[in-house]
């Protein structure tokens, strides 16, 4: 085991440069195992196993993103589940200790703010507890307070990026949670502060994965680019579900690997993953600089790595993205079933109809009281997904879902609003006169509160004098051990 | 009329979409070979009037990148109303693609003029 290199100095600037295109040469590269692409959707202990052996110099992965919704950031909990976390952080963990080398995560918690942070230290600290490690933890903090960062819109600090064009103070003060996407400057410091895992905020993805590369003295277009190719774990090989890769981090190149033995990476489905999720497929803006991979090639070193040379870093002033989420109004469903043949004969027609009826008995029974609402009619086998007018001509559906959504102020109004609406949207015929449908619902009681929306509020970046400015590294207390 | 119609779906491979970032939705369409690629990356229908037309969206926010060594066309318009708010139908946009695959795609009026000189950043 390598219990050495945890205290290794920074490596020397200048590195050897790409001339001997052979996998297994890892004396010149920063070896990163990237396990999975985000923690908690199921690390596999082989391919961690396998990336250790194959020479990693650090663990790194994140942990979360805006990828799925507001509501992470606007309540703090996180999306995956506090089982799944755990599981794959032992993994983790186990596999730190065991090799000594740094382990890294980045957006802990799904949406790096301070409560997920917090979550997921608690869940560390479970784990070492139980398995009789004791490592040196550094947390990382990004939240930022709303009244701080109307301040700083106040004083000019903060741009909007597009679509967004304003960055009026009034916008962050509206915010529930606001997080700094961190660099990795603030992950240097706490590893070169003696970490062990160092658990971050909200981070970007590829800073997690860049950090310790940088630090080390690898190539900083390398380093980066690397980062962003393997920053969703297998997402960038053959069988995305299947493991995590090993990024090799030169001066002037690098190479990605799968971790498990039957995977494979191609030049296409490395290349292939500068494009997703990112609205430029050439520009990726980073806290400090921009990624610039126009000039970038791949080439295939064996049937299942990838080398990749050519990438830039250009310097720019340090800025922070800013992303922020709050609670707004709130909803409760329900949902119908109709195989009806007469309804689905003409569904739109029936929708229409139906819409105006629920609203108007909203109106008459409920009043002022029923406040702003808004009803929204989605039929699933139709048109739901995009709601846009279906072709005429096309096939019947043999049944349609009809979800309702009841959206207003309070969750007691959407509740009443559908309570409203259940006998119409139960019973309405497809046409006055026809007899009395009865359409199917699925469960008692019919409506099901789903609780308040959530919505993302920001899309702007932050100057900042130093990386760290906005960021609030602690180390916790180490744990007593019996290892210790 | 015989000759074969040139839709997204007969020239592209698995065309997708997805959300990138919180309020841009992009749509990355593989053309199937050299060839395609060079006939139909500027094709009219994909160009910012349309994309815009298509998704309800400005066009002047539309972006369009033609990236020759991977035989791609990459496309990104704003989202109408942010990820997740009381409207969405498709959080991760994953589904927003479908609306592409029946566009019959013209060749561009300049398709040799384009074919491997690069990008139009």
């Amino acid at each position: 085991m390598r219990t050495d290199n945890r205290r290794l100095p920074i490596a020397p600037r200048s590195m050897p440069s790409d001339r001997h295109p052979d996998p297994s040469d890892t004396h010149d590269t920063i070896d990163i195992l990237v396990p999975i692409g985000a923690l908690g959707m199921g690390v596999n202990a082989d391919d961690v196993a396998a990336g250790i052996t194959a020479g990693a110099h650090a663990i790194a992965c994140d942990a979360g993103s805006t990828d799925s919704g507001p509501a992470y950031l606007a309540t703090g909990l996180a999306k995956y589940s506090r089982d799944a976390v755990k599981t794959d952080l032992a993994i983790l963990m186990r596999a730190q200790a065991a090799a000594g080398i740094p382990l890294l995560i980045g957006s802990c918690g799904t949406s790096g703010s301070d409560a997920a942070l917090d979550w997921t230290h608690d869940i560390a600290r479970e784990i070492a507890r139980e398995e009789g490690l004791a490592p040196r933890i550094a947390l990382l903090y990004s939240e930022q307070s709303p009244g701080a960062m109307a301040q700083c819109a106040r004083t000019g600090r903060i741009a909007p990026l597009a679509p967004m064009t304003d960055a009026e103070p009034m916008r962050f003060e509206a915010c529930d949670h606001i997080v700094a996407l961190m660099g990795p400057e603030p992950y240097i410091a706490a590893l070169e502060a003696g970490a062990d895992i160092v658990l971050g905020g909200r981070t970007t993805d590829t800073a997690v994965l860049a950090a310790v590369p940088l630090m080390r003295g690898a190539g900083v277009g390398a380093a980066w680019h690397a980062g962003k190719i393997a920053e969703c774990g297998g997402l960038c090989t053959e069988r995305p579900r299947n493991g995590g890769v090993l990024i090799r981090v030169g001066a002037e190149h690098f190479d990605v690997l799968p971790l498990s033995p039957g995977n494979r990476c191609t030049v296409e489905t490395v290349s292939a993953h500068m494009l997703y999720e990112n609205s430029d497929p050439f520009l990726l803006h980073e806290p400090g600089g921009i990624l610039d991979v126009t000039g970038a090639r791949y080439v295939a070193i064996d049937d299942r790595s990838v080398r990749v040379t050519g990438s830039r870093f250009v310097p720019r002033p340090y800025t922070l993205k800013l992303e922020g989420a709050a609670g707004g109004a709130f909803q409760t469903l329900m949902l119908v079933g109709i195989q009806d043949r007469k309804v689905l004969a003409d569904i739109d027609a029936f929708l229409v109809r139906m819409h105006e009826v629920l609203t108007a008995r909203v109106r008459a029974a409920m009043g002022e009281r029923a406040g702003v609402f808004d009803i929204s009619l989605r039929p699933y086998g139709w048109n739901a997904v995009d709601g846009t007018p279906v072709a005429p001509g096309g096939a019947v559906p043999r049944e349609i879902g009809l979800l309702f959504v009841a959206t207003a102020a309070s969750q007691g109004i959407a509740t009443q609003i559908a309570k409203t609406c259940n006998p119409w949207l139960f019973h309405l015929p497809p046409e006055e006169g026809d007899a009395m449908p009865s359409y199917a619902f699925p469960f008692s009681p019919a409506e099901i509160e789903r609780g308040q929306v959530f919505e993302f509020k920001l899309n702007h970046v932050v100057s900042v004098d130093d990386p760290a400015e906005l960021v609030r590294t602690v180390f916790a207390a180490r744990q007593e051990s019996a290892h210790d | 009329m015989t000759e074969t119609v040139a839709t997204v779906a007969s020239v592209c491979r698995h065309v997708r979409s997805k959300n990138a970032g919180p309020f841009w939705i992009t749509l990355d369409l593989p053309f199937a070979d050299q060839a395609a690629f060079d006939r139909h990356a500027f094709a009219p229908q994909l160009q910012p009037a349309a994309i815009g037309a298509l998704f309800d969206v400005d066009p002047a926010q539309v972006k369009h990148f033609a990236v020759p060594d991977l035989r791609v066309v990459k496309i990104s318009y704003p989202r109408r109303h942010a990820q997740g708010g009381a409207l969405e139908r498709d959080m991760h946009g994953g589904q927003q693609y479908v609306r592409l695959l029946d566009l019959v795609l013209e060749p561009a009026p300049d398709a040799n003029a384009h074919a491997g000189t690069g990008t139009d950043r």
